[in-house]
Parts: C-alpha cells; sequence; structure tokens
C-alpha cells in the first residue's frame, strides 16, 4: 500500500513538477553555450503595459468583492428573514452562471457593453459588472454556509427588538457574525477575477491575463518568466493562507470553482 | 416598506447582467438578421464544420474527464492516507487550487516551454534523435489540449474528491476487518459503493469544466478553431459579417444545453453522494 502511495505521488508529482522546471529553463536561456540569462525576468519590472494590467486587475478584484458583498449579503438576509419564499429563486439565479460558459457569456452580454461603456466610458473597471455575474454561484455558497451557522433570525430580532435599524443589524449584527465566511467569498473573488481571461479577453479589455497572452505573441520568454511568477505568487498566497487559516477553512476556500472555473 | 422591494436591485442586477444575456443566446439562436424566426442558424450548427467542432469538444471533454478523474482520485487517495495537517497535503491542496482555477493562460504557456517546438523535453528528444512532431504540430491540435486539459483537470479532481475520502469513517474499515473481510473487500463493498457517487459525479464535473473552459485553449491555439469555445471566438472577433453573430448565439445555445444536461446529472449524483458522506 505503501509503495503504491509513494509511487502515485512521484509519477504525478513529476508530471506537475516538469512543466514548472521546463518553465524556468526557457525563461532563463542564454546565448547558445552561454549560462543562464535572466534579462526577461528582470525586464517585468520594466513592462509598462503588463504592470498597468497588474493594476487593473487589482482594482477589479477589489471592486468585484465589495460590489459582490454589496448586492449579495443583504439581499441573502433579507430572504432569509424576511422573504422565505423567494429563496428557492435567489438560489437558483445564483447557481445560473455554473451552467453558462463565460465565452456563451460574451456572446449575450457583448450588445451590453456597448451601452454601458457609452454611459460609463470605456474603461476596463466596467468589468466588474460582468465580474459579479461570474462569481455569484461561489460566493453563494461561501455565504450561505456562514449565515447556516449562525442563529440569524434570533440574533436579528433581539437587535430589532433593543432598537436597532436594518443598517445597524447588517453591519454590526450579521457582518461580524459570517466574517469567516465573507473572507472566503471575497477571497474566491479575487482569484477568480485575477485568473479571468475569457471576458476581459472578448470584450478587449487589458487585464493581467489578457496582457500575458499578448507578451507571449512579441517576447516568448518574457510571457513565460510572468507566467512561472503568476502561478507561484498564486501558490504561495493560498499557501500562505492555509497556514494561517488552519486546515477546516481551507478546505472551504479551496472549493471547486468549477465548472469554467477560473480559466473561464 | 414592503418586503418584496428588498429583493428588487437584486432581481434588478440579475435580470439585466444574467438574465438579458442569456435570453439574447436563447433567442438570438432562432432569428436571422431582420428578427424573423428562423431555424437556419440551428441547422447550421448541426452541419459542418459546427457539428465537428462539438464532436471535438465532447471528445476533449470526456477524455479529460476520465483520466483526470481516474488520476486524481488516486492521487486524493495518496495524500487523504498521510497526515491530515501535514506539509504534503497543505502543498498539494493549494497547488491544486492554483492549477484549477487560476491557470488558464499561464497553463498554455507553460505546456509551451515544455513541448512546444523549442520546449525543454522536445530539445531533450530531439538530441536523442526523437522528433516528438514527426506526427505533425499536435500540441496546437487535440492531442495538446487533451494534455494540457490534463493538467488542470487532475488538481480540480483533488478539491472536489478529497472531501468525499475524508468522509470515509475508519469505524467502516474496522468494521469490515473485524468480520473477517480484507482490504479488497473492503474497497470492493464499502468503500466502493460509498465512494461511487461522489467519484462520478465529480467526473461530470470535470467534464463540464472542460467543456466550458477556454482560455487555455485560446492561448494555445491561436489559427484554426478545432472546438466550439474556438468557433464561438472566431465569430465573435472577425468583423461582424452580419448573421454571423447570430450562428455564435446558436453555438452558445448548444453549449449551454451539453452543460445544463450534465450538471443536471451531477445534481442528482450529488444527492445520493450526500446520503452517505459529509
Amino acid at each position: 500500500m505503501r509503495a503504491v502511495r509513494y509511487s502515485v505521488l512521484g509519477v504525478l508529482g513529476a508530471f506537475f513538477l516538469l512543466p514548472l522546471v521546463a518553465m524556468l529553463d526557457f525563461s532563463t536561456r542564454g546565448a547558445p553555450g552561454g549560462g543562464r540569462d535572466f534579462t526577461a525576468w528582470t525586464s517585468i519590472a520594466d513592462d509598462r503595459a503588463l504592470l498597468d494590467a497588474i493594476a487593473v486587475s487589482l482594482q477589479l478584484s477589489v471592486l468585484t468583492s465589495v460590489l459582490m458583498l454589496v448586492l449579495l449579503l443583504p439581499t441573502m438576509v433579507w430572504v432569509q428573514l424576511r422573504l422565505p419564499k423567494l429563496k428557492r429563486l435567489v438560489e437558483f439565479l445564483c447557481l445560473l452562471p455554473l451552467v453558462i460558459p463565460a465565452v456563451v457569456l460574451v456572446v449575450g452580454i457583448a450588445s451590453l457593453y456597448s451601452w454601458v461603456s457609452y454611459f460609463l466610458g470605456n474603461s476596463a473597471l466596467t468589468l466588474t459588472f460582468v465580474y459579479v455575474v461570474l462569481v455569484l454561484p461561489y460566493a453563494y455558497r461561501a455565504l450561505e454556509s456562514g449565515l447556516q451557522a449562525m442563529d440569524l433570525r434570533t440574533l436579528s430580532e433581539a437587535a430589532r427588538s433593543l432598537g436597532a435599524g436594518w443598517g445597524t443589524v447588517m453591519l454590526r449584527v450579521v457582518l461580524p457574525g459570517v466574517r469567516a465566511a465573507v473572507l472566503s467569498a471575497a477571497l474566491l473573488t479575487v482569484a477568480l477575477v485575477l485568473g479571468e481571461f475569457t471576458l476581459a479577453s472578448l470584450l478587449n479589455f487589458p487585464t493581467l491575463q489578457v496582457a500575458i497572452n499578448l507578451t507571449g505573441k512579441r517576447d516568448a520568454a518574457l510571457s513565460i518568466a510572468v507566467s512561472l511568477a503568476a502561478l507561484l505568487l498564486a501558490f504561495g498566497l493560498l499557501l500562505v493562507l492555509s497556514q494561517l487559516v488552519g486546515r477546516r477553512r481551507t478546505a472551504r476556500v479551496a472549493e471547486p470553482l468549477a465548472p469554467s472555473g477560473g480559466k473561464a | 416598506m414592503l418586503p418584496a422591494l428588498g429583493a428588487v436591485p437584486f432581481l434588478a442586477y440579475v435580470g439585466v447582467f444574467l438574465l438579458y444575456p442569456t435570453l439574447v443566446v436563447v433567442g438570438g439562436a432562432f432569428v436571422d438578421d431582420d428578427g424573423a424566426l428562423t431555424l437556419q442558424n440551428v441547422r447550421a450548427v448541426v452541419g459542418s464544420p459546427y457539428l465537428e467542432a462539438f464532436v471535438r469538444s465532447l471528445q476533449l471533454s470526456a477524455i479529460t474527464a476520465v483520466v483526470g478523474a481516474v488520476l486524481g482520485a488516486l492521487l486524493a487517495w495518496a495524500v487523504a492516507t498521510g497526515d491530515p495537517d501535514g506539509l504534503l497535503r497543505r502543498v498539494v491542496t493549494s497547488a491544486s487550487g492554483v492549477l484549477a482555477q487560476f491557470g488558464g493562460v499561464t497553463l498554455a504557456f507553460a505546456f509551451l516551454a515544455t513541448v512546444g517546438f523549442e520546449g525543454l523535453v522536445t530539445v531533450a528528444l530531439r538530441e536523442q534523435g526523437i522528433d516528438l512532431f514527426a506526427g505533425g504540430a499536435w500540441i496546437f491540435e487535440l492531442p495538446g489540449l487533451v494534455l494540457v486539459y490534463t493538467y488542470f483537470q487532475i488538481p480540480l479532481m483533488v478539491i472536489v474528491f478529497l472531501p468525499a475520502l475524508d468522509g470515509l469513517k475508519p469505524q467502516w474499515r474496522e468494521a469490515a476487518r473485524s468480520l473477517g473481510g480484507s482490504a479488497w473487500t473492503y474497497w470492493r463493498r464499502v468503500a466502493g459503493p460509498v465512494l461511487a457517487p461522489a467519484f462520478f459525479g465529480s467526473m461530470l464535473l470535470l467534464f463540464a469544466n472542460a467543456f466550458s473552459a477556454y482560455a487555455t485553449a485560446a492561448a494555445l491555439v491561436s489559427q484554426g478553431a478545432p472546438i466550439v469555445p474556438l468557433q464561438i471566438r472566431n465569430l465573435q472577433t472577425s468583423e461582424v459579417l452580419l448573421g454571423q453573430q447570430n450562428l455564435a448565439r446558436a453555438l452558445g445555445l448548444g453549449m449551454v444545453l451539453v452543460v445544463a444536461v450534465v450538471m443536471a446529472l451531477y445534481a442528482l449524483l450529488q444527492r445520493r453522494t450526500t446520503r452517505w458522506l459529509r
């Protein structure tokens, strides 16, 4: 049994490490016969378009997280407390994006986006609107498990009977109670937004993934260096998080983004 | 205040940014450029070359779902039998999270660096006198997509299947042993049947995941469109000859139907899974 276990780990470990090693090799190849050449890595910091794209993606991930929370959390609380009949509908709508591949969503939303850019300008940040839709299933599940774990009705009635308005209930009772769920919903959102390519690319907005892809067309070594850096950074981030929040919660953080997921 | 008003912002938002685009796709599939009802788009989709693209998409999804599910389940088992708080488990789950969800474009480049024309493996084999591309530029065709997709399907399987393995109670194994069962009997008669719905459910999830995926294929294949998402890209980015728009919508509708059927089966299996696990 032990031998089987180690050979599974060995073979699959090699399969997963090989491309990463190859990326390191490819991005540091010097002139034939020469030593290693780290120009591709150092030029990441000089690539204006790439840095701009990183800034755009980071802003998008913050905006999407905030809009997602503002839109979804109060609605879910309100539906649970006052409109239980709507619960199935809200759940259905939140999970619906799972059956609509991002590439199909683009087809339907392209005409809508000409209106969006007409009113709000042709800014990459308008991607926020469709990214909120994209993260709905994962955010819904994360928040739902948080809301199920607290006694929402009793707590909110207690707060209300002590004179709190609904705003106070949301900010001072619900939010602290579901902090962990909010955090994991936000993390999933950030991961998904930073990895999103389909919508940004087909709607022609320069995000991180789009920039990486474009770089590949002119400088293979640079694009491979950036790709490896992005993968390693994401891995380091997840690893640190799993260390911080412990195993139980990471299982939730790492819950499936599938289908369409980060590769969307 | 009417309670129902509280749900209006959410419903309005979802109406505009989710339901409207969905209706555009569904409706557009059945109209022509002048908005008159027609079956022309749908008829085009079930003809060449779009039907071939669908077949290849289904093949790609099926192969990578099966391979990914089997290898991913093995990896998940190897991890689950170790220390639940150990470094190995944390490294594997974190790496799986990254590769399954964040990869996209970067994974395409990873494989170009490995088995592209100047990739590490390609060059190493060439020095041994082996030409990886003797049979053509397979890396940019279906076999290449299968290879790269497997690279993110296995990690996805680890993520979705690990909780099921964790749900196996040690008491079941002990009970089987104390009744005289061998390890084989335990897997064959206890763990296997308990895990089967979760395994096949995860496999369906993998199928839907591969079928909907776009980024990796788009970054890898810049010429030609072997699979449906790339056919949609072609229609979407070509300076639109009118009518192409509705053809793209018909293709989109086809994709949605496939994914919806798969996800419905997944939901059915999921209900069986929860009977025993978690």
